[in-house]
């Protein structure tokens, strides 16, 4: 049966013990580092030392984190719990595509690069028709000249592009 | 007359007017798609907008900021889903409308008010420049020290019912400003000895992984919706004249969002809420809120677009944001050498005025642009999900390598964006993070300042706005705390009663 306490938490039950806990453990490590982390100048105020700050961010954090999980109204971990923790880890698919991205751009190009990288997403997140893989690389095409060649970001040109002949070099260094 | 003219000639550019029809089409279409939000947008276009001046950069996030509330109607009106999170409240009378078969009429008349809201707190603003430029002055170190403690205070209470997990928060926010090298004693903190800490970390890296990245996580990580739509013949004029009909719930919630907007941390959802109650509180047909009323959905409209122009006001007279868009927005100004604060106010008031002609301009541009092209715009709504996800994963690319191209800063992008996931999918707060950095980095620096000249700590706040804020704060910490004695009574009543 739900108690008032749970009824009155605003947000969804699960994940939130495990959240807490480990919010709670990371700012006690990082308050425990403080010593090694930060220095004390003898002499200087209290309110100039370069420890004053972090140690009002970390106390806070530490403080309030551990109130937080006194007044969470559950006690247990659930199945519920178990399957957040999935949810959470799912997304880690998305960083591996995000970083494999990241690394790619300088080597292969920016326009090349994109030009994959989102077909070959909405392909994987069963986007499959010729429309929709039409519609992505449209998307590419329109992501990286607006940014790299309208907005001029900057984006520096990639290793691949110095075996393009002399004129199509820098024109795609400076576009594409 | 004089700082007007020179406004007008700040803003009559082509770039400038590039960058207004830009902001505010893009905001119209950001808003209009459920999903991805100015935030999103905002943290996106930052650094492409460091290479812009000052005028067009800000022109066109502002533009994003006060169109996407305009958009954010469209889905909230036509599918029950809100555009922008501010637009929830739009939902409770707009989509009953369209339900009983008056979409046009709904979207009319929240275009109407939401121009109406606009253009309200701007022209109020325009009018207070002058007295803001006086009172802005009497802010020195210990006074803005003060009004940004207050403003962090107001952001972790404003969660109600989240309050410790928004102080958390704050104070997570507050840490990651601290760590790099300190620029006084020159010490490293919280660097572990790496070269990769040692610059510190950037507010842009944690708004894109915390706003841009954490939402395409969310994304594809969700299923697709099936989204129907209702197919809008006619013309979309008549909300002027029903909004005529009701000046009074339209002067108020426009009042109402003018002052909560210039408020730290309480922005247009309590503004919105104060409206909507007051609304149905002085209504002949209060039974009516709730079930398609035309005063419900002015109040919401008209209250949540009055508040970004008067966002503006902490953050140009003090150098002090007062919620996450605005907090994105200083580091505009940072990097051109453009310090907001009393001295923008004495110095450059021409810029500040051209700010907020270029807001009303951008009003009439985004009316005259959603009465022409609702129709067309019904169909960005039906972009599936996961697809937008895509868009935002690879937008969020060019957001942070273009910063310094740096490959670690795209992998604390991505930490950061696990982070804002995990906080999205549990309902925890994500905005005091970023403002606990920015107004951390704001007291460290003023309160080492402030206290270089104070010998007791009454000095500090010997200054009458200094005292003012000092009451204000103890004020609004007394009311939290009997807040929470009221609420935690209530509870342990009900427990009893569960027995």
């Amino acid at each position: 049966m739900t108690t008032e306490r749970e009824r009155r938490f605003p947000g969804p039950r699960r994940g939130q013990l495990g959240f807490a806990i480990a919010l709670l453990v990371v700012s006690v490590l990082l308050l425990a580092q403080i010593g090694a982390q930060t220095r004390w100048i003898a002499g200087a105020e209290l309110f100039a030392q370069p420890r004053f700050w972090p140690a009002v961010g970390l106390g806070l954090m530490t403080g309030l984190a551990a109130l937080y999980l006194v007044r969470l109204p559950w006690r247990r971990f659930t199945r519920a719990d178990a399957a957040e923790a999935l949810k959470w880890l799912a997304a880690l698919e998305f960083v591996a595509w995000f970083l494999v991205y990241v690394w790619l751009v300088p080597i292969v190009g920016y326009l090349p690069v994109t030009m994959v990288f989102v077909p070959a997403l909405a392909w994987r997140m069963g986007y499959r028709s010729a429309r929709w893989m039409a519609g992505s690389v449209a998307l590419a095409v329109a992501i990286v000249v607006l940014f790299k060649s309208v907005l001029a970001v900057r984006i520096p040109g990639a290793a691949a592009y110095d075996h393009l002949p002399d004129g199509l070099r820098s024109f795609f260094i400076l576009h594409f | 007359m004089d700082l007007l003219v020179s406004a007008l000639e700040i803003l009559m550019r082509w770039d400038v007017a590039l960058a207004l029809l830009t902001g505010s089409v893009g905001g119209v279409l950001i808003g209009a798609i459920p999903g991805v939000g100015p935030a999103v947008a905002i943290a996106i276009l930052l650094p492409a907008t460091f290479s812009m001046e000052p005028i067009v950069g800000l022109t066109v996030l502002l533009g994003i900021y006060g169109s996407s509330m305009y958009g954010g109607a469209i889905p909230a009106i036509l599918i029950n889903t809100p555009g922008t999170a501010v637009n929830a409240l739009t939902t409770y009378d707009g989509y009953p409308m369209t339900v009983r078969g008056e979409p046009r009429r709904a979207l009319s008349l929240a275009y109407s008010a939401s121009f109406f809201g606009g253009v309200f707190s701007v022209v109020c603003l325009i009018l207070f420049a002058p007295v803001l430029a006086k009172v802005a002055p009497l802010f020195g170190s210990r006074e803005i020290f003060l009004a940004a403690l207050l403003g962090l205070i107001l952001v972790v209470v404003a969660h109600r019912g989240q309050a410790l997990i928004a102080g958390v928060m704050a104070g997570f926010g507050i840490f990651l400003q601290t760590i790099g090298m300190e620029p006084v004693k020159y010490t490293q903190r919280y660097t572990f000895e790496t070269q990769v800490l040692s610059g510190g970390i950037d507010l842009i890296v944690v708004v894109l992984g915390l706003f841009a990245l954490s939402q395409a996580f969310v994304l594809l990580t969700d299923e697709d919706k099936t989204i129907h739509t209702t197919q809008l013949r006619g013309g979309l004029f008549q909300g002027l004249r029903e909004l005529a009909r009701h000046p009074r719930v339209a002067g108020v919630s426009a009042g109402l969002g003018v002052v909560m907007g210039m408020i730290p941390g309480v922005g247009e959802f309590t503004a919105q809420f104060m409206s909507y109650t007051y609304a149905q509180r002085t209504s002949n047909r209060p039974e009516d809120f709730g079930r398609g009323s035309s005063e419900g959905l002015i109040a919401a409209e008209t209250a949540n677009n009055a508040v970004p122009a008067a966002a503006m006001v902490p953050l140009l007279a003090l150098g002090i944001p007062g919620e996450a868009l605005t907090a994105m927005m200083l580091s505009v100004f940072y990097v051109h050498n453009v310090v907001p604060g009393p001295g923008l106010f004495q110095t450059r008031m021409d810029f500040v005025v051209a700010l907020y002609l270029a807001l009303l301009i951008l009003n009439l541009l985004v009316l005259v642009f959603l009465l022409g092209a609702t129709t067309q715009l019904v169909k960005v709504v039906k972009i599936p999900n996961r697809f937008l996800g895509i868009a935002i994963l690879t937008l969020s690319f060019v957001g942070v390598y273009s910063l310094r191209n740096s490959a670690t800063d795209c992998m604390l992008v991505a930490g950061f964006g696990l982070l804002g996931f995990v906080l999205k999918r549990l309902s925890l707060p994500v905005v005091p993070i970023i403002l606990g950095m920015v107004l951390g980095g704001i007291m460290e620096v003023k309160l080492r300042a402030a206290m270089a000249r104070v010998k007791t700590p009454w000095d500090f706040i010997d200054r009458p706005v200094a005292f003012l804020l000092f009451v204000v704060i103890l004020l609004v910490l007394a009311v939290q705390l009997r807040r929470g004695w009221i609420e935690g009574r209530a509870l342990r009543a009900a427990m009893r009663d569960e027995r």
